[in-house]
């Protein structure tokens, strides 16, 4: 039980920081293929800003890949765990899981608005790209509380 | 048709890069001091104004900016419904230049405006042999009532009347059947002060006040029987009344001039639409758009025609609008 808990946390981890970051280079992909369709010479700026949103998936794999070497799936000497180390594996994957898909999202929408405002004034890019990075700050903040909750669930041992 | 908000994404950001393509005041002031219309068609065609794919013919800039316009929107929605509340002001303008062209027996040769819903041929058609039922709903039976009165008593203004109030109406039906918030505060806008306009004009001819009651469309932001009330009692009345309302900025520009106060109309429909410029994902910006490139049209024609007719500068000046960007 102690395992799967482990495990159903890592996969939320994944699926929901995924879901957000699919959403939200989706939306910006659409407005830079827009923005595109009228000024080609600007690919490389709005492609920066259509990624931008992508880091959150990253996240969540990086917190689901910790637990599951953490509990031993990956790397080999995988065994039983409690319940309740389980469940506390889970918890610590949580943070990532519901912050990177709200943040995904939400960033993915400052994400078009920033293309649209590079589409029209090519020379505000700077600025363009520091609003939806703001988004970023709460998605790095829940990252670093997923990591150190899973390294404080091994150095409890349990 | 109904989309999804984020279903405008690709088709704001498109719209966003050819705002940058908009006149500025610059561009306007530009054309305004150039010394005939042959200078202003040759600055328009360096800007690309008009620039059509048609090489063997020849075509009228204003005509095909327009067509560009519309071609343009079609391809970004698919069709162009939510912008029937603008279209439609032409179909009217086209149906009152069918009427008085069947009545005057004069051809209806570049009497049309472009950019209307339906084609100005049927229109002309269908008056011409009084077949009222093959109008469009919408023009149908205004379409009859305003050719039957002309015909009856050969009162172009009052024809003209039965067709501008039936645009209002239109215009406002238009405005409260959509889902955006912009075309409802522009319709209100539009006729409120299309209202007032009629009001004051039938003040100053001394007017009876059911003339200028029949005259007026409904409107929530003014009282049509109270206004009409006003302005049939006098100038000043019609001034004080329009003070109590939510319109009482127009007071000032109604002293100074009625043409003063038509322009400071549009340019507050045009600042309206300004908010647009911050919005990423609704229709609006689209029909922001697109109002802005009528009103760089309008801006456009109105210099050619001036320089064609060798008016003074401060003449263009004093009837330019404000522009979007």
């Amino acid at each position: 039980m102690g395992l799967f808990l482990a495990i159903l946390g890592a996969a939320i981890a994944t699926f929901m920081a995924g879901i957000g970051s699919s959403i939200g280079v989706g939306k910006a992909g659409v407005a830079a293929a827009g923005t595109l369709a009228e000024e080609p010479s600007l690919f490389s700026k709005v492609l920066i800003l259509m990624l931008l949103p992508a880091t959150q998936g990253i996240y969540g794999l990086l917190v689901a890949f910790l637990t599951l070497q953490a509990v031993g799936v990956i790397g080999g000497g995988a065994g039983e765990i409690s319940t309740v180390e389980g469940a506390l594996y889970l918890a610590a994957c949580l943070p990532i899981a519901f912050s990177g898909l709200f943040s995904a999202v939400h960033q993915g929408k400052c994400s078009v608005a920033g293309i649209q405002t590079v589409s029209k004034r090519t020379d505000t890019m700077g600025k363009a790209l520091i609003i939806p990075a703001m988004v970023e700050t709460y998605a790095i903040l829940a990252l670093l509380i997923s990591i150190l909750g899973i390294n404080g669930i091994q150095a409890l041992n349990l | 048709m109904y989309k999804p908000k984020d279903e405008y994404i690709y088709a704001v950001s498109r719209i966003r890069h050819r705002e940058t393509k908009l006149f500025t005041k610059k561009h306007i002031e530009q054309m305004i001091s150039m010394p005939d219309a042959e200078s202003v068609l040759r600055f328009l065609a360096e800007q690309g104004f008009g620039a059509t794919n048609k090489l063997t013919e020849e075509v009228d800039p204003i005509d095909a900016e327009r067509e560009k316009l519309w071609a343009l929107m079609k391809e970004l929605l698919g069709d162009l419904d939510c912008f029937d509340f603008l279209r439609i002001q032409n179909d009217f303008q086209n149906l009152k230049a069918a009427i008085k062209a069947q009545y005057s027996e004069l051809s209806t040769d570049g009497l049309f405006m472009s950019g209307s819903v339906y084609d100005p041929e049927e229109l002309a058609k269908a008056i011409a042999e009084k077949d009222y039922s093959s109008l469009p709903e919408v023009l149908r039976e205004v379409g009859e009532n305003a050719h039957k009165t002309l015909l009856k008593t050969a009162d172009g203004q009052l024809c003209d009347m039965i067709i501008d109030k039936a645009c209002l109406e239109t215009v406002y039906a238009f405005g409260k059947k959509s889902s955006e918030k912009i075309v409802r505060d522009y319709c209100e806008l539009f006729v409120a002060s299309s209202n007032i306009k009629i009001a004051v004009r039938g003040s100053k001819l001394l007017k009876s006040q059911s003339f200028i009651l029949d005259s007026l469309a409904e409107c929530e932001s003014l009282n049509i029987r109270t206004l009409a009330s006003a302005s049939a009692k006098g100038f000043e009345e019609l001034l004080s009344y329009l003070s109590t309302t939510d319109y009482k900025w127009a007071v000032e520009h109604i002293k100074v001039s009625l043409t003063d106060f038509e322009k400071y109309c549009d340019n507050k429909l045009i600042g309206l639409l300004k908010s647009q410029k911050a919005e990423p994902f609704t229709l609006g910006p689209l029909v922001a758009y697109a109002i802005a490139k009528e009103n760089e049209i309008k801006a456009v024609r109105l210099i050619l025609t001036a320089k064609e007719n060798d008016l003074a500068d401060s003449v263009i000046r004093e009837r330019i609008r404000d522009m979007y960007v």
